[in-house]
Parts: structure tokens; sequence; C-alpha cells
């Protein structure tokens, strides 16, 4: 499709972008005085305007932009998610202690044009397009780490995040050009047809460039060992941004890595995805299993030593990253269908867990988890809920994360493979419950409550309980989002 | 009524919850009137459905069926038949009795009555879930509920005890969701009902690291199942969890909890997949005998009076476990008497230890303590070793008749309730396993030991001093040990009110098991 055609099917990204030249304008032309309400209003606004262009945006028949970029169902999934989690935080922001003296149209700008980064990411069909939009989102993430320009931990995380970001993506950029090299072209279809017509005995090759890529994938997830920086960056970031980053930019990364690695790498495009089969010769699922293995473990092993509880909850989102790659390994539909609905209900469990924490911050100012004493009889709003998110994190029924972790282990289960993997993920689950459940313990059970009186905003918790709704809801009923997943399934292919 | 009293059993505790939340903070006594209420009208519930409850058939009555999960292939699968229906009753009655036993929680009572009200909706659940997925659900849903109730109202440990029963459960309840996820993914059509593959399970022929994926699939299940009977080596968190919990949630643990495991047993093991049943029916009955010896045993060297009831259950339902072993007899009579024997003792044993648990409850409510001697490293030293109570009879001639009575239940003393459940479970046993069970026997002597010791000690002799201001049983604590007593005398003289539930399905269990397995036939 011509640009020009393109643009009719780029609307949302379009008005992301004139949104974020307004706030800069209006950043100008505007006193300082009741700045930081009109561009909370603004950047509310900006994000449900792009939903509602989202919404009523038609599905192209065609990839946009001479074919780099996908308008398809399975993008417009991510998108939904993307532009959830940027509502949550943009609403919550105002009512976190830890931004209360900043100048917010920074944050806000950033927050906006990591969103347009990451629909970037779900939409990519070009390597370019692949390293562009990354860049756009890290760079927009490393500037939000460090908003807190006199916190010493929110400079480091910032620095971390930069350091570990280039080294990752210069690693991925090699991997994308030998790709390139082989293809003699930029387009993922392209590079896939050229794998596949390797001659025999240089599957090493592919297998270089798809380490390669991983590498810098697995840094946008997560995934040991690229995931150095998560502890770090987590605890240093303003709590929004780092609830911000352990959701969307992790869904990004999924959905970029299912995309590109499932066409690039997969044996045959025109094998629909029920039956999807790594090229030949590629050990894809072998190696895939064997980080998703690592990552869970190491993430759950590492969560229980943590005393604070942005530390452990970052170590928490390492896990769960472990736990979607275990549907990677097969890459069909079905693995496809148990990530995107994991990654929604992930979406609800862990941004509720943080929004929990904003709250323990703004009144107390503390991240020990030993300060969160007997807070589970003084704020039993935010505790309670507090609670189901923990369950639906260990994947305890009737929650939401049972059923998605339900769907990952049968994705395994019924391909009849990677038994062991399946094995190593439920005993993860058992690991993990003991560090969820000490936040608990130490909430409910430990002492009686600190002598302070806690009053939240009722925005906060409002958003808290409207986070848990889903939460449970989903976890007694969750055909409506299946179906909604299932009519997400079409990934665009030149072919169909 | 009766097509949906199922539904009501498992949904007025969590609707009785939801209206405990729902009345302000701070109104003291009202949470455990609407827990009382809502759980004395589940019980008024289970009554009528064992009044409505025809024994003549084995199929599933009262039965109901929705669809839950269309692309899943999840229903909302519920019905009762001759095993489950006497855990219902067990279930509903030690509900109602524990909230009774709970009157006098004082610290935040309306999270202690809500939560031990969802923790009632779980165990209902369990027990009339006819559809894997939902049993799976209610399962789990149950833990919840008894983490916090051990872990905030529980004793000095209770926080390690808490999390030792969770982490042990989550644990084997893991492997049966991934047994459970075999079972729909290898059966043809998949599918969660507990019903269809009876038929569809045997047919699995899948190799998974050398071995048959159906012998997996019931280690799987066995290990989830174990850990909560507990059998020995698994049952290291049960003294534990049972001393720390509050003594209404001692009686959840050990009367009804337990008996899940066993339960699970005979409703998903025995039936999905019988080859390895009879297969494994020998080991069972080891590990039952094991578990009948080392539990008594063990409580022979309790000091705590609660810690020797608690490892008595260990021992009990080894019994159990002998009974259920028995299903391979050769004499059809032999399998009867051990199965019917087995759900029996099930049955039983919910009652006496519920009211063993109660007895030392209130002795603990009044002493403050519940030591038989007291330990060498006591913190008091002029009372180490020293005998904890001491001619307690004769001012407290109603909680030692109660004791009494309850003891010898215990110990299986003939004409209460335990003894006909153990003998039955032993004749079965000694059909099949003629030198297992003579070993099982000895553990009947070493119950009498520890039974008769803790009452001498604590009720013969000489009055301790120390002890004279006990009061005897209040009226609230004779109402709610009352019914249980009646019960355990009148199943043991006449049993027939619960083996006329149990005994048609049992006979087609046996029949199910033991037939030639449906690929043989062919």
């Amino acid at each position: 499709m011509t640009n020009l055609q393109s643009t009719a099917y780029f609307l949302p990204e379009l008005l992301i972008t004139g949104f974020a030249v307004l706030i800069v304008l209006i950043d100008v032309f505007i006193g300082r005085a009741g700045r930081n309400r009109v561009i909370w209003t603004l950047s509310l606004t900006a994000v449900v305007v792009v939903g509602v262009a989202l919404y009523v945006q038609p599905v192209p028949g065609e990839a946009l932009f001479y074919g780099s970029l996908a308008a398809d169902p399975f993008s417009r999934f991510f998108k939904w998610i993307f532009l959830l989690a940027t509502a949550i935080i943009y609403f919550i922001s105002p009512y976190t202690r830890q931004l209360k003296d900043t100048a917010q149209n920074e944050y806000y700008l950033f927050l906006l044009l990591v969103m347009l980064g990451m629909f970037l990411m779900a939409s990519a069909l070009d390597l370019i397009i692949i390293y562009l939009s990354i860049e756009i989102v890290s760079i927009g993430s490393f500037v939000l780490a460090g908003f807190l320009k006199s916190d010493r931990l929110s400079n480091e995380s910032s620095l971390k995040y930069v350091i570990y970001g280039a080294f990752s993506s210069g690693i991925m950029l090699y991997g994308l050009t030998l790709l390139f090299g082989l293809a003699g072209s930029t387009s993922i279809f392209d590079v896939q047809e050229a794998l596949a017509n390797l001659p025999q005995g240089s599957e090493l090759m592919a297998l270089v460039a798809l380490v390669m890529i991983l590498v810098g994938f697995g840094y946008k997830i997560s995934m040991v060992p690229f995931h150095f920086w998560t502890p770090d960056v987590y605890q240093g970031a303003p709590t929004t941004i780092t609830a911000y980053l352990s959701v969307a930019p992790k869904a990004a990364g999924f959905a970029l890595l299912l995309r590109v690695l499932g066409i690039t790498f997969g044996a045959d495009p025109s094998i629909p995805w029920e039956e999807w089969v790594p090229l030949t010769g590629l050990p894809f699922g072998v190696l895939i299993a064997v980080f998703a293995a690592l990552t869970m473990t190491i993430g759950n092993v590492l969560a229980i030593q943590q005393d604070s509880v942005k530390r452990m909850l970052a170590y928490s989102s390492v896990a769960h990253a472990g736990y979607m790659l275990m549907a990677v390994t097969l890459m069909n539909a079905q693995a496809l269908q148990a990530i995107m609905f994991y990654l929604a209900v992930y979406l609800f469990m862990n941004l509720g867990a943080f929004v929990v924490a904003i709250v323990v911050h703004n009144q107390f100012g503390y991240d020990d988890i030993d300060d969160w004493k007997g807070l589970g009889f003084k704020i039993p709003l935010i505790a309670v809920p507090m609670g189901i998110f923990l369950f639906g994190l260990t994947g305890l029924p009737p929650t939401a994360g049972f059923i998605g972790k339900v769907y990952l282990f049968a994705v395994l289960i019924a391909a009849k493979q990677f038994w062991w993997l399946a094995v190593v993920g439920v005993l993860n689950s058992v690991v993990s419950l003991y560090y969820y459940m000490r936040i608990l313990k130490v909430m409910f059970m430990d002492g009686e409550p600190v002598d302070k009186t806690v009053s939240d905003h009722p925005a906060m918790t409002a958003t808290v309980l409207a986070l848990m709704v889903p939460v449970l809801l989903l976890g007694v009923y969750w055909s409506p989002l299946l179906e909604l997943i299932r009519s997400s399934l079409r990934i665009f292919s030149p072919g169909l | 009524m009766g097509a949906y009293v199922l539904t009501i059993l498992v949904f007025l505790p969590v609707l009785g919850a939801a209206v405990i939340l729902l009345v302000p903070k701070g109104r003291g006594t009202w949470y455990r009137w609407i827990g009382a209420a809502f759980t004395g009208l589940q019980l008024l519930f289970a009554v009528w459905l064992y009044a409505a409850f025809d024994t003549s058939t084995s199929a599933f009555q009262f039965t109901q069926l929705a669809v839950w999960i269309e692309q899943f292939d999840i229903n909302y699968h519920m019905g009762v038949d001759g095993l489950s229906m006497p855990m219902v009753f067990l279930t509903a009655l030690l509900s109602f009795v524990s909230v009774i036993a709970s009157w006098n929680i004082t610290k935040a009572p309306r999270g202690y009555f809500s939560l031990f009200l969802l923790l009632d909706a779980g165990m209902m659940g369990v027990f009339v879930s006819l559809d894997f997925f939902l049993f799976y659900v209610f399962w789990e849903v149950m833990l919840l509920p008894m983490y916090f109730l051990i872990g905030i109202w529980g004793g000095p440990q209770r926080q390690y005890a808490a999390i030792k029963f969770f982490l042990y459960t989550l644990f084997g309840s893991v492997l049966m969701l991934l047994a459970m996820l075999a079972l729909y993914f290898y059966s043809e059509p998949h599918t969660f009902s507990l019903i269809t593959l009876i038929t569809e399970a045997p047919k699995i022929s899948v190799i998974l690291w050398g071995f048959d994926m159906k012998w997996l699939i019931w280690f799987a299940l066995f290990i989830g199942f174990a850990i909560k009977v507990p059998i020995f080596p698994f049952h290291t968190w049960l003294p534990l969890a049972h001393v720390e919990a509050p003594t209404a949630v001692s009686v959840i643990l050990a009367g009804v909890l337990l008996k899940m495991g066993t339960y699970g047993m005979l409703r998903i093991s025995y039936p999905l997949l019988p080859d390895q049943a009879t297969a494994f029916a020998f080991s069972l009955a080891v590990l039952g005998v094991i578990n009948i010896i080392w539990g008594a045993a063990n409580a022979i060297a309790q000091e705590d009076l609660k810690r020797m009831v608690a490892y008595s259950s260990i021992s009990h339902m080894g019994f159990v476990l002998l009974g259920m072993a028995a299903v391979v007899s050769p004499s059809l009579g032999g399998a009867q008497a051990g199965m019917n024997g087995a759900v029996l003792q099930m049955f039983n044993h919910g009652c006496i230890t519920a009211t063993l648990f109660l007895l030392v409850g209130v002795i603990y409510d009044q002493a403050h303590h519940r030591y038989l001697y007291y330990p060498k490293d006591y913190e008091d030293e002029a009372l180490r070793g020293q005998v904890g109570f001491g001619g307690l009879a004769t001012h407290m001639p109603i909680f030692a008749g109660f004791i009494a009575l309850s003891f010898f239940a215990g110990l299986g003393l003939p004409a209460l309730s335990g003894f006909i459940s153990e003998a039955m479970c032993l004749i079965g046993g000694f059909t099949a396993f003629r030198t297992l069970t003579i070993i099982g026997t000895l553990g009947i002597l070493l119950n009498a030991t520890y039974f008769l010791r803790a009452f001498q000690t604590m009720f013969l002799g000489e009055p301790n001093e120390k002890w004279a201001g006990l009061k005897d049983m209040s009226a609230r604590e004779i109402g709610m040990l009352a019914p249980l007593a009646v019960i355990i005398i009148l199943l043991g003289v006449y049993p027939r009110p619960a083996l006329q539930v149990i005994s048609v399905t049992m006979d087609y269990l046996i029949q199910l098991v033991t037939a030639v397995g449906p690929m043989a036939g062919m």
C-alpha cells in the first residue's frame, strides 16, 4: 500500500504524534500554575481519542507503507493493552506522591511517545521498523526511569537502563544485519524465504541470528540472562513507571517476539499458525524452553530473598516472562492465544499490585516489606484486593491468573511436548507462592497496625477496586476475553 | 428444590460471607450469629438431602449441568452419590458445629467468620463436583481461607504452620493440575467430565519418558491426594497445622480436609484409572499399615494432648487406606467390607476426631495449656516433667464423660462407631493382604495405649489443686458436642443408616475397578 493510502489506517499513531506535539506546544504557552492539570487532562483525552480511532479503524487487506507495518487484528489486540495500561498510569499519576513536586509535562509526553513506539512494535513487519520502534520505547523509558532527578536510585536506574539497553540493542542490530545480509531485503517475509532456502548445513547462520535477536527481545521482556537491569530499574524508577514498564513494554516485546520470530523462523508462512513449525534444522523449541525454564526459576528464586517490595515484584515480573515463554516454545495458534490471554490478565494483576505499592508508598514513603506490617487491618479496602492480585500472580483460583496459567500449561500438554518444562513451571508456581504470601503475611499476620493515620485518595482506592474486578471476574467467566483473543488471532501475511 | 439443592448447599455460605462483609465493622456478636444462621440452614438442606436421597441406585442424584466455558468444554456439573452423600452431610454438620465452637473468637470476628464460610463453600464444592475443572477450582479455593484462618487466628507458631500447610498442599495440587490437563488432552473427546472420563481415561495410550502416561497421571494424582490424607511420608505438615490452628479450624482440618484426599482417590483415581488402582492396591495397603502404626506410635510419644489427637488422625486414616486397598480382594464380600468400611471410617473419623478436637478446645480455653506431661524444656522449671492435669473427673464429670466416649470411640471400642468401620476395613484388608492386616491390627492396641494413658493422667488419680477451679462444660459446649456424640453411639450400634447410603455406590465402584479393562473385552 502506498504511503498516502496507508495514512488512513495509520490514524491512531498519527493522533498520538499530534497530541505529543500539542503537549510540547502547550507546555510553552501555558504558565506554570495549573499546567500539570491541563497536561494531565490532555493526555487522558489523547488516550480516549486514540482508543476511539483504534476502534473505528477498518482492517486493511494489505500491509501499510509498502509492507513495513501491519494493522491486523493481532496488533490491534496489543494496542488495546498498551492503551489500557497507559490510561491507568495516567489516571493515577497525579495521586502519586513521588511525582508531586516534579514538572510533569515531560512525564506525560514521554509516556505518550513510548506508547507510540509500542504501537509500532506491535505492527512491525520490517527489520528497520523493528529496530526503530524498540529504540523509541527504550529511549522514552530511559528518560522516565530517571525522572526523579534528585533521587540517586532513580538516576542509577536510568543509567543502568541505558547501558544495558545500548548493549542489547547493539547485539540485536547485528543479528538483524545478518538477516538482511542473507535476504537482501528488510521485509521479514523476504527474510523468511531466504532462511528457508538456505543451503543444507548452514542452519548455524539462522541460529546465530536468532540468538542475537533474542538478546534484544529478551531485554525488553526481561528474559534471563538479559534481565539484570530489571530489579535496579524497577526499584529506582518512579513506581508508576515501574508499573508501566512491567506491563506495557513487556507486552510489546511479546507482540514483536511472537510475530517476528514466528514469521521469520517459521518453516513456511503459508502453513496456518495452528500447525506452526520452526525452520528445519533450527532447535527453536529447545532453545526457548531452556530460556523459559531459566527465566522463571531464576526470577522466582531471587524474588524470595528480596526485602524491597518493588524489587520483589521486579523479579516476579521476570518469572512471569518465563511462564509466557513456555508457550513460545511451540508458537502455534494455541500458544499465541495463551500468551495473549495471560498478558491481558497479567496487566490487571500486576498493575493492581503496583498501585497498592504506590498507595502504601504515598502514605509511608517506605518500600521495605517490614513496613507493610499490620496494613491488612488498617486499610482493608486496599489490602484485600492486594491479596487477590497476589493470588492471581501465584495462579490460584478463583482468579484470572489461574486461568491464564492453565492455558499456558495446556499449550505444552496438548502438544505432548516439553513435559519437563510444564513440571518446572508448576513447581515454580509453588515457589512463587512463598514470596507472594510473605507480603500477605506481613500485612495480615505480623503484629499490630503501625501507628499512623491511613487515608488515601479515593481515586486510588477506586483504581485498586476497579483492577480487582476483572481479576476476579475473568477467573470465573472468561469466555468473552477468549472470544476477543480468538478473533484477534489473524496475523498479517502477504499470501493471505 | 431438588434441582438446585447442591448449588444452594455450596453457595449458601458464600452468601453468608457476603452478608457478613456487608454488616459494618464493630458489631461484635452479629457475625457469629450470621455464621451460625447460614451454616445451620446449610445443615438443614443437608439433612433434607439425606432424607430425599435414593439409596437404591449408584447413579448421581440431584445433578445439575450447565455450560460454563464453552470453548474449553468446562461444565458446571454437580451431583451426589453414595460416596459424596456422607461427606456432604459431614461437611455441613462440622461446619455448623465449628461455628458454634468459634463463639468466643474476639480477634477480628468479621474476617474470621467470612473466611470460615468461604472455607465451608470450598469444601462443599469439592464433594459435589462432577467436572474435574470445577473440582480443582473448589479444591484450591479452600486453601486461601485456610491459610488465613491458621495464620491469623492460630497458636504461637501459626505463621510457619500456615505457610507450610499452604506450600505442601499447593505442591500436591499443581501436580494434580498437570494430571487434569493430561486427562483432558489425551482423552477423545477432550473432556473434564468425571463421568465421561470413566470410559475415556483408560483408553489413553501415551508413553512419556518410557512410562505409561496413565501411571504418571496416577502418581501425580496420588501425590496430590496423599498430601491431603496425609499418607506417610507426606504427613509432616499435619501435626503442626492441626496443633496451631484454632479449635474450630482443627475440627475442619481433621474432620473434613483429610477426607478430601481419600475422597479424591475414590472419586477420581479409582474409577478413571482402574488398572493402576488394582496394581497399586498392595502398595496402598502397605502405606495404610505404615500410617496406622506410625501415627499411633507418634501419638504415644506426645506430651501435648492436641498433638496426640493430631497423630491419632494419621493412624485412623490408615484404616481408610487399608479398606480402600481391599478393593482387589479375591472375595466380593471382602472388597465390599473394605470399601464400605473405608467410606464409613471417613465419616466416623470425621465425627470422632471433631469431638476430640472440640474437647481439647474446651479444656484449653479454661486452662490455657493442654499438656499431659509438661515437656522437658518447659519454661517453668518446677513444672518440667510433671503431670499437666490430674483427677479432673471429680469436678468436671460431664467433660470427663464426653472425653471418655470420644477416647473409647477413637480406640475402637465396640458399640461405638469407630469400631464398626475399623473392623470392616480390617476384615476387608484381611481377605486381601493377610500378613499386612495382622500387623495393622497392632495399631488398635497402640491406639488404646495412648488414649487410655491420656485419660488416666488427666482424669484419674489425685485431683490437682491447681485446676480445682475449672468449670465443667457450658450449655453451649454440651450443645455442640451432643449431636456428634449421638451419631457416634447411634452408628456404633446401628450403622445401617450410613451403610445403606454408601453400599450401592461402592458395589458399582468395586465392579468398575475390578472388572476387566475395556480394551481387553474387545
